[in-house]
């Protein structure tokens, strides 16, 4: 029964990854960046939450949309300031950028408000165990997949039926024609900064949550594990993050669950290599080469 | 000067990508010595065929043959040192390396000093990197490139890059040279010079030419035979009176201009 | 035409060093400098194994690595292993840090330099963390509280390492097989069409550069009383990256220029590590935006004394593909 929990367990991590990884890989997927920077996204998110509740009160719903707001403008921030200028720059530049924006917004962050951690508050839905055939599986545990699906279904419902989502697909098949169509390549970068910072930042709200402790590094491994997820299910592919996101947390908690729980963090990197050294284009993507 | 020994011999090659096929059943003969060209619409499957001969990709289908060595599956550098040497339709040189630098590249494959002999600066590195030197601006001699030793690649006019690749792709002592639209973006006058230092590599080198190349006038006047790909496949052969006349290629190239 | 043998410009490099060297022997034994300043010079010649050994990886070869802490912590786990449980002398340390080291590299280079860029990029970063999350789960080495070593990092190994360390890598680089790897970093396509065995050197590239990272790590451990698995995380990585960066891909003078610079910085700010993490990112951020080809750009100091160098350098192209 125990196996059974885990599981449970690790699907409410895999969905808080598939969460970040989406940020990622439609990043990725229109401009061709690794945004370093997004897990710390998430970490602003999970702090914006964290004020909300602790010093206006707000309940958790009002605080997840503060927070997926408060994201959005960040991240077409980010873009707008670091990206903008490096998009006809070489690929190391613009990641090493990125590099440089993540380490900016943890540094800055613990100069202004320091290093220490901060209690997440836990009373904020109603908490207690539901039983399926003698299996416990918390009721948060049900929440935070209920809301990830929730978003998930709200984005491919933006990507597949809005004109913004059109233009998104458009972009990121070909920059160049998207202009020539007359597509506005700019807003469409910014929103898909916008929408996949906005999913960071909601992932940020359920991790404090979900785990009640905060701190300023706290966006690096979970970011780095996200993006492991985006490649895992082929970067790029919007399907292939939420399948990525999922499959990285039920192997962590397996890992856990069979008394491995140090190298749980050890996981996600192998299964990185492994897959960047059997199948690069993920489990959905298909194989794309250098022309000659 | 063409002898009738079979260099390189193309047996039903054929790639296919996926779900596309971009190129199938190409049957090619080249005898040791000739020049020949290779011409076909845009998307004909031209570059994809050279990548196929260079190892670049590896063909699904078929044989490929240079002096009855079998190439499939070898990777490119080795294909390289078997004899088969290209230029690239978009010019790919080492740009911030010299010119001088540029040709030694291609002379590394024939170096006789290991690393550990150049990081230990013994008596190997040096005689080696000096034969190495004298030969590289000997043959740029040859292509009059020698005012521009160290000059970085990628400073060089145009033309000149064109004529450095080249350079470049005979001094890994190919015994097939594949050149690919070398005449892209060339003026008349340069186009001109260009076919007198094809011709005379040819025979300076004693060297098999396959050419890829749009500009008619160039294929037609220096190519002794020439095949003609459309769609991924082989629809003609023959000398160049022959192709000009036949309806197929008419069509293919027609068909082109009306789409 | 360039010179083939070591010219006059070697030699006198070497004996500045010596003379230079000896003298800064003679202040420490003499007590001149205090151990702030003696630890300061010390950091600064790791950090310039550090940044050569990158600088070959990345500068020349093109190679993009994020994870090069994971060979630093390889080679200092190796070496503390055979002076603190082995017994072993200290050189016989230092070499086998650096094999150590080079037979990681070998494991990761193999496999991962089938990929390219920002998937290489990622890939050397899993690697580094894979490393550090082994040391921390090896209870024979201390886990994460680390191991207590025996400070045998002395001034004369030191400058050893430091030579033969800058003197190795530029005699590959001016060499033929420095060209190969540089022609790979130009255009990898190319490279292998005139006959390169590219797999071959970037995996020599990959070796040789750990083989170093693996000697600094001996040095850094045999001079910290104390080496732990969070020494070497991401944050080691990202540092030893600026350096190069900074000084300019392809350069190695401008990588030891930056090593420098950057560790006397940081050790003037090291009470103030928030603020260096923020100057540090401002100044990558700026500099990518600005001079993305570096401190030094394509050149390499001794150039900018001759009537014209052939650089070595910039940043590895991306190629913009056309229609084939």
């Amino acid at each position: 029964m125990e196996w059974i929990q885990q599981l449970v367990n690790g699907i409410s991590l895999g969905s808080i990854y598939a969460l970040i990884a989406l940020g990622y890989t439609m990043v990725y997927g229109i401009v061709k960046l690794i945004n370093f920077a997004h897990g710390d996204v998430f970490m602003v998110g999970s702090f914006v939450g964290f004020y909300s509740i602790s010093i206006f009160h707000l309940g958790f719903f009002p605080a997840l949309l503060i927070s997926m707001a408060v994201c959005a403008i960040f991240g077409v921030l980010i873009e707008r300031i670091a990206y903008k200028p490096l998009r006809n720059a070489t690929r190391i530049a613009a990641l090493i950028t990125a590099i440089g924006v993540s380490l900016l917004i943890e540094y800055t962050t613990i100069y202004a408000r320091g290093a220490q951690p901060e209690a997440y508050p836990d009373k904020l839905l109603p908490f207690k165990n539901v039983e399926f055939f003698g299996v416990k599986i918390s009721s948060q545990s049900l929440f935070i997949l209920a809301i990830s699906i929730l978003l998930m279904i709200l984005l491919q419902f933006i990507v597949h039926k809005t004109k913004i989502g059109k233009a998104m697909r458009a972009v990121s098949h070909d920059m160049d024609a998207a202009r020539l169509m007359g597509i506005n390549v700019d807003n469409t970068i910014s929103a898909t900064f916008a929408i996949g910072s906005a999913l960071a930042g909601a992932a940020g709200v359920i991790f404090g949550m979900y785990y009640t402790k905060i701190e300023p590094l706290m966006g690096i491994i979970p970011g780095l594990k996200a993006f492991v997820a985006a490649v895992l299910g082929g970067i790029g592919i919007i399907p292939g993050a939420m399948v990525g996101g999922l499959v990285l947390g039920v192997i962590e908690s397996l890992v856990s669950a069979s008394g491995y729980s140090l190298w749980r963090d050890g996981a996600a990197f192998v299964v990185l290599i492994l897959i960047l050294i059997f199948r690069p284009s993920g489990i959905f993507g298909k194989n794309v080469r250098e022309k000659v | 000067m063409t002898t009738n020994k079979l260099l390189l011999k193309v047996e039903k090659a054929g790639i296919r990508f996926g779900g596309l096929q971009a190129v199938s059943d190409v049957n090619l003969e080249l005898k040791q010595g000739e020049l020949v060209g290779l011409i076909g619409p845009n998307g004909a499957g031209k570059t994809t065929f050279f990548n196929l001969l260079t190892g670049v990709y590896v063909p699904t289908e078929g044989s490929i043959e240079l002096d009855g060595d079998k190439l499939n599956g070898l990777a490119p550098f080795k294909i390289t040192r078997k004899g088969i040497s290209r230029t690239f339709q978009n010019i790919r040189l080492f740009g911030e390396l010299s010119v001088l630098d540029n040709v030694k590249v291609a002379y590394h494959s024939r170096a006789k000093h290991s690393i550990l002999s150049s990081i230990f600066r013994l008596p190997h590195h040096f005689s080696g990197e000096k034969e190495m030197e004298e030969q590289a601006i000997e043959f740029l001699k040859i292509f009059k490139l020698e005012g521009f030793l160290h000059e970085k690649a990628k400073n060089l006019p145009y033309g000149q890059q064109r004529r450095l690749e080249i350079a470049r792709a005979l001094a890994a002592n190919p015994k097939l040279l594949l050149l690919d639209e070398p005449a892209a973006g060339m003026n008349p006058q340069e186009t001109h010079e260009l076919m007198n230092l094809i011709s005379f590599i040819r025979e300076r080198f004693s060297l098999t030419v396959l050419l890829i190349e749009h500009d008619m006038l160039l294929v037609m006047g220096v190519c002794e035979r020439i095949y003609v790909l459309d769609h991924g496949q082989l629809i003609a052969q023959g000398t160049p009176q022959e192709i000009r006349n036949n309806p197929k290629v008419i069509e293919a190239y027609l068909g082109e201009e009306v789409s | 035409m360039k010179k083939l043998t070591h010219g006059k410009g070697f030699w006198t490099a070497i004996v500045v060093v010596a003379i230079l060297s000896a003298l800064i022997q003679f202040l420490i034994s003499g007590g001149t400098l205090n151990s702030f300043y003696v630890n300061t010079i010390f950091y600064i010649g790791i950090n310039i194994i550090l940044a050569t050994s990158l600088h070959l990886i990345m500068g020349i070869t093109g190679q993009f690595s994020i994870g090069h802490a994971g060979f630093l912590a390889v080679g200092a786990y190796a070496s503390a292993i055979m002076t603190m449980k082995l017994d072993l002398p200290f050189p016989v340390a230092i070499l086998a840090g650096g094999i150590a080291a080079g037979i990681a590299g070998l494991i990761i280079g193999i496999p991962s330099l089938r990929l390219k860029g920002d998937y290489l990029a990622i890939a050397t970063l899993g690697f580094g963390e894979i490393v550090r999350i082994t040391f921390l789960n090896i209870d024979y080495i201390g886990g994460a509280s680390g191991m207590q070593v025996r400070h045998l990092t002395t001034w004369p190994w030191l400058v050893a390492c430091v030579v033969l360390t800058v003197v190795v890598i530029t005699n590959f680089t001016n060499s033929t097989h420095g060209r190969a790897c540089i022609s790979i970093r130009e255009n990898e396509i190319a490279a292998d069409a005139m006959g390169i065995n590219t797999t071959y050197y970037k995996v020599a590239a990959f070796v040789i550069g750990s083989f170093f990272a693996g000697i600094a790590g001996a040095l850094y451990a045999h001079n910290f009383y104390i080496i732990q698995p969070t020494n070497f995380g991401f944050l080691k990585s990202f540092d030893i990256l600026i350096f190069v960066v900074l000084g300019g891909l392809g350069s190695m003078s401008g990588a030891v220029i930056a090593a420098i610079l950057l560790t006397i910085i940081s050790t003037f700010l090291q009470d103030y590590s928030e603020t260096r993490m923020i100057i540090y990112s401002l100044v990558l951020i700026i500099m990518m935006l600005y001079r993305p080809q570096g401190l030094m750009g394509t050149k390499e100091l001794t150039s900018l004394f001759k009537y014209r160098g052939t650089g070595k350098g910039g940043m590895p192209n991306d190629n913009k593909q056309t229609i084939a």
